[in-house]
């Protein structure tokens, strides 16, 4: 195959000795399809080696490439006065007061999580870690969004304990507070788990860095761990459905090392704010391929490495396993040849080897040794950036319309006094205790709010200032209006967020779907991802990066469709932040937001009435605009005691959890809550347990009530004066439809902070039976 | 005027906070590498939590080792103050400077939450501002902090006074607030004989910030500001 078109730049490469020759066959093991290997064979003007092809494989991947994806995220707001760096690079930056600013980001682990959840989640963590130390922030803050299918099947429950485990075991040992988090049940999910982290870190605005390679002759140096054969291809594996043949990819799973990685995070810092490097990536999913190829393309440059020089973990690795493999804890730093042995001097510090493997070029050829020998030349702008784009085909599946319109066939389960304890007991409701008690909360002495409430808050050491940190999404939501449902999923993180007193600032997300070569999949992703721009646009909540994992499939079917929203937002002065939980006895309860009654995919018809279906209540946008700003006006004003966001549940659940406090106080509050004169019309389940959005359940002192009445007023939000905190352990009495319900806070704590463990068969479970 | 050496080895990621403690009570307090065979001068020794070296064989088993321990060593056999915290109190422990070992906790997970303790000795440089018997409510975030002796050891221990800190057992009031990890005798922080060498396995120095919340953590570092050499230190010089 000699011939070669007018935009081909041919290039020589020969066959590493003993690699297999290049069969439609092998084109085909490596995922790439007809149009795509005749793009390669245009590019590269000949036959590529089985070295370059691996190289295409990974680098055309769903994963890396956003094939599918790429038209429809350009639709997203990615601009603002607070944004310093939008999607692109390792992780998104958003400007904070006084020459701080935050980088932030979420990314999937699913995959490797279904086959070896443990070291699954703990890679995940790690990898998430590395692309916010790599931009010079550090990493003040983790959470994770989690999907498991039910708990009573064992498969479930050893995939949970071992997610659970993975990420605790690596986040904790590298000293990095786990500040917030959700985790979901549904059957959907059971054969293909959801695995999402988040990390959040902080840096001097002047100190950021970008992974982008520049300056001829610089050299290119692999600093961290050696590279072993672990992790070949996980992109690939990334971005296929799982199915009964995926148990044999657990050897394509990373194994971490979290001791390390805390080595190189202290390394990379010191080796970013003493401005030693140039750039610096982490090398992540594809590992040294992606990682070289992308900076290069970024600093429109070439490289040149040789895969000889790469400190590897066992002899006899070729050159196609070193490009390829995600061991890791690994990062590819550029820098200028006189500083080498200074980043030498600093690594060993930290214990850590840096050694050249090679030079930034001026051809723009991404070119590959192995000891002298040319075994890859690749134009490499073109490797980054020519993978066909994709437009699939999106329509929405008859059953997702059919069951918008269905009702709950079957009879209740319980009574509407029995429901709310029914709720609280669902693992998708019950607190997460057993989660994040495994999860250091504490670390870094700077936990404002722990887990456990609406968000997470941190304070910005040596300021008055705090950062807000959340993930939310209502998988349900999504899977029965895609469009509706990409809205509540940033609605109620903004709402969580708000509740804390801070301000909104910007999303990273992460979009979990099926594959996308399926029309209803595709239509999910495209309205969710409609529902998400239009209301970051209606908040000022720019997307500032995130993360596509399509094809969760197992052989039951897709996933829920879940758009995971990573938000963060800013809390002026950290004195100010706002529990979740009612504090004190005589406070009034104030109810802000309207109740209109929407039941449709809630929790109730779900538990109660064993019905997923009904349109999900749409999400007013203004009305949730004009909520955030008032809860932030209203906290810095000092009117709030506690605000609690509605939503799975509705207001009876909320108005529960208010009361019930955190899982470390003595006893509840009761509360009593008048909803009789309340949502005219509304029937009593509905307002109990419709989850309309745009809701929160405030305290205030009574001294505070009118000011906060009024304020409310201002900002447009109608305000219901439904009660008053009761006493310490009494309980719950909500009059409503000429009726009282009374529920006793201690036994409602005791169903609500032990309906996991006792799932999981936690040996505390006895001993933390009382409430 | 006071110094305090906060001790990093590879894997510490308490280190920051607790000297942001010290300085917080206008003490000064500088890092020390475990490759550092000195203390510059510190008079009072910090080894901060963490998973020293990856705690991969056993938890402060390789940090034992370190060049620096050498000094820290020396240090308390001179009478000089060391408060371990957390991985610290697992490495004094490993390093003989403290009785007894900290095991893998009863419940076989990493535990992390606020704990109730109570304060019984007063008489060491980390507790003397407290009240014997006060109440605190420290966090825990620990896998390995299931204090376990020898029966002889324990009872010398209690015998002596030597308990500086001890977990409220669960009652009917306060149920959800367990000894996390299943310690013998509800045992959270002991002390050696003087009084100078102290392991904690809860954590004062991250509820050290009013800010933050209520400042339990406080009084340690209080009572490290207001700790002072002996006399016969001060005034005789060295034969």
């Amino acid at each position: 195959m000699t011939s070669s078109t007018a935009a081909a730049v041919v290039t020589a490469a020969s066959p590493f000795p003993g690699e297999r020759p290049v069969t439609d066959a092998v084109v085909r093991e490596h995922n790439l399809n007809e149009v795509e290997y005749g793009r390669i064979l245009e590019l590269l003007g000949r036959t590529p080696t089985l070295t370059e092809l691996g190289v295409f494989s990974a680098l055309w991947s769903e994963h890396c490439s956003y094939k599918h994806s790429k038209p429809v995220l350009q639709t997203f707001p990615t601009a603002g006065p607070q944004v310093v760096q939008g999607p692109g690079e390792n992780a998104g930056v958003l400007r904070l007061p006084d020459g701080w600013a935050v980088a932030f980001k979420i990314e999937s682990h699913n995959h490797p999580s279904a086959v070896e959840p443990y070291q699954g989640a703990a890679t995940g963590v790690g990898g998430i870690l590395r692309d916010v130390f790599t931009m010079g922030a550090r990493p003040v803050a983790v959470l994770n969004s989690l999907r498991f299918g039910p708990l009573d099947q064992p498969r479930n429950r050893y995939l949970f304990a071992g997610v659970v485990r993975g990420v605790g075991d690596y986040g904790n040992c590298v000293g990095i507070p786990t500040l917030g988090g959700e985790v979901g049940f549904a059957p959907g999910y059971t054969g293909n788990p959801l695995v999402n982290a988040m990390c959040v870190g902080l840096l001097r605005e002047s100190d950021l860095i970008r992974a982008a390679a520049h300056g001829v002759g610089n050299v290119l140096l692999c600093v961290g761990a050696r590279t072993g054969r672990d992790g070949i291809h996980g992109a690939s594996f990334a971005s296929e459905e799982l199915s009964e043949r995926s148990e044999a990819r657990r050897p394509q799973v990373q194994v971490g090392d979290p001791f390390t990685e805390k080595l190189l995070l202290e390394a990379s810092l010191e080796l970013i704010t003493s401005g030693l490097i140039v750039a610096i990536q982490d090398m992540g999913a594809a590992g040294l391929t992606s990682s070289s190829a992308e900076m290069a393309a970024r600093g429109g440059v070439g490289v040149e490495i040789d895969t000889g020089l790469v400190p590897t973990r066992e002899a006899g690795m070729t050159p196609y396993e070193i490009l390829l493999s995600e061991s890791q804890e690994r990062m590819l730093v550029v820098a200028e040849p006189y500083r080498v042995e200074e980043i030498q001097r600093v690594c060993a510090k930290w214990e850590l080897g840096a050694e050249p493997i090679g030079h930034v070029t001026d051809d723009g050829i991404f070119r590959v040794r192995h000891h002298g020998l040319v075994v890859a030349a690749i134009p490499g702008q073109r490797l980054v950036d020519d993978c066909p784009i994709y437009q699939p085909a999106a329509r929405e599946g008859e059953d997702a319309r059919a069951r918008r319109t269905a009702k709950p066939q079957r009879p209740a389960r319980t009574d509407l006094q029995g429901a709310l304890e029914l709720l609280l007991d669902s693992p998708n409701l019950a607190s997460k205790r057993w989660v994040y008690e495994q999860y250091d909360s504490t670390v870094q002495a700077s936990t404002v709010l722990g887990p456990g409430g609406d968000a997470g808050v941190l304070q910005v050491p040596g300021t008055a200032f705090g950062l807000a940190v959340t993930v939310d999404c209502n998988n349900r939501l999504v899977a029965l209006d895609p469009y509706e449902g990409g809205k509540a999923a940033v609605a109620e993180a903004a709402r969580n967020i708000a509740c804390t007193g801070a301000v909104p600032l910007g999303i990273t997300d992460c979009l979990n779907f099926g594959n996308p070569e399926k029309p209803e999949v595709f239509f999910q992703f495209r309205e969710a991802c409609r529902g998400i721009a239009d209301a970051c646009r209606a908040f000022d909540t720019p997307v500032t990066g995130g993360n596509v994992s399509f094809y969760n499939e197992s052989p039951a079917g897709a996933v829920d469709p879940t758009p995971t929203i990573g938000m963060v937002g800013l809390l002026a002065r950290v004195a100010d932040r706002v529990p979740s939980h009612f504090s004190t006895p005589g406070d009034e309860i104030l109810l802000l937001g309207a109740t209109r009654g929407g039941l449709g995919g809630s929790a109730y018809w779900t538990e109660v009435f064993d019905f997923i279906g009904g349109s999900p209540a749409p999400v007013d946008l203004a009305a949730e605009r004009s909520l955030q700003r008032l809860l932030a006006s209203a906290a810095g004003r000092g009117l709030l005691r506690s605000a609690h966001d509605a939503s799975e549940g509705g207001l009876a659940v909320a108005l529960a959890e208010a009361a019930m406090g955190d899982a470390y106080v003595e006893s509840g509050f009761g509360a009593v809550a008048d909803l009789g004169a309340y949502a005219d019309g509304v029937p009593a389940e509905a307002i109990l347990y419709g989850e309309d959005g745009a809701r929160v359940v405030t305290s205030a002192a009574p001294s505070n009530v009118d000011a906060l009445v009024s304020l409310a007023g201002e900002h447009g939000v109608p305000v219901h004066r439904a009660g008053r905190v009761g006493e310490r352990g009494g309980a719950l009495e909500l009059r409503l439809g000429g009726r009282l319900f009374t529920w006793s806070i201690g036994a409602l704590r005791r169903i609500y902070y032990t309906a996991i463990p006792r799932r999981m068969r936690h040996p505390d479970v006895d001993r933390s039976a009382g409430a | 005027m006071l110094t305090v050496a906060v001790v990093r080895f590879p894997g510490s990621n308490c280190d920051v906070d607790a000297l942001r403690a010290v300085e917080r009570v206008g003490v000064m307090a500088q890092f020390v590498w475990h490759r550092d065979t000195s203390l510059h001068g510190a008079d009072i020794v910090i080894l901060p939590g963490g998973f020293s070296y990856g705690d991969y064989l056993r938890s402060g088993a390789i940090a034992r080792f370190s060049p620096v321990m050498q000094a820290v060593q020396r240090h308390a056999a001179d009478g000089g103050p060391v408060l371990g915290i957390c991985n610290g109190f697992q490495i004094l422990c490993e390093a003989h400077l403290l009785p007894g070992a900290l095991l893998r906790n009863a419940g076989l997970a990493f535990v992390s939450k606020p704990v109730d303790v109570v304060v019984e000795r007063t008489a060491t440089a980390f507790t003397s501002v407290f009240e014997p018997g006060v109440r605190l409510r420290l966090p825990v975030a620990h896998g390995d902090g299931r204090f376990v002796a020898a029966e002889d050891t324990l009872r010398m221990l209690e015998a002596e006074g030597r308990v500086v800190l001890r977990y409220v057992p669960a009652t009917e009031e306060s149920p959800l607030q367990p000894n996390p990890n299943g310690s013998a005798n509800h045992i959270a922080g002991i002390s050696n004989a003087t009084g100078t060498v102290v392991g904690l396995m809860p954590h004062p120095e991250r509820v050290a910030d009013p800010l933050l919340g209520v400042p339990d953590g406080l009084g340690f570092f209080t009572s490290l500001a207001a700790w002072r050499p002996p006399v016969s230190t001060l005034s005789t010089p060295n034969p």
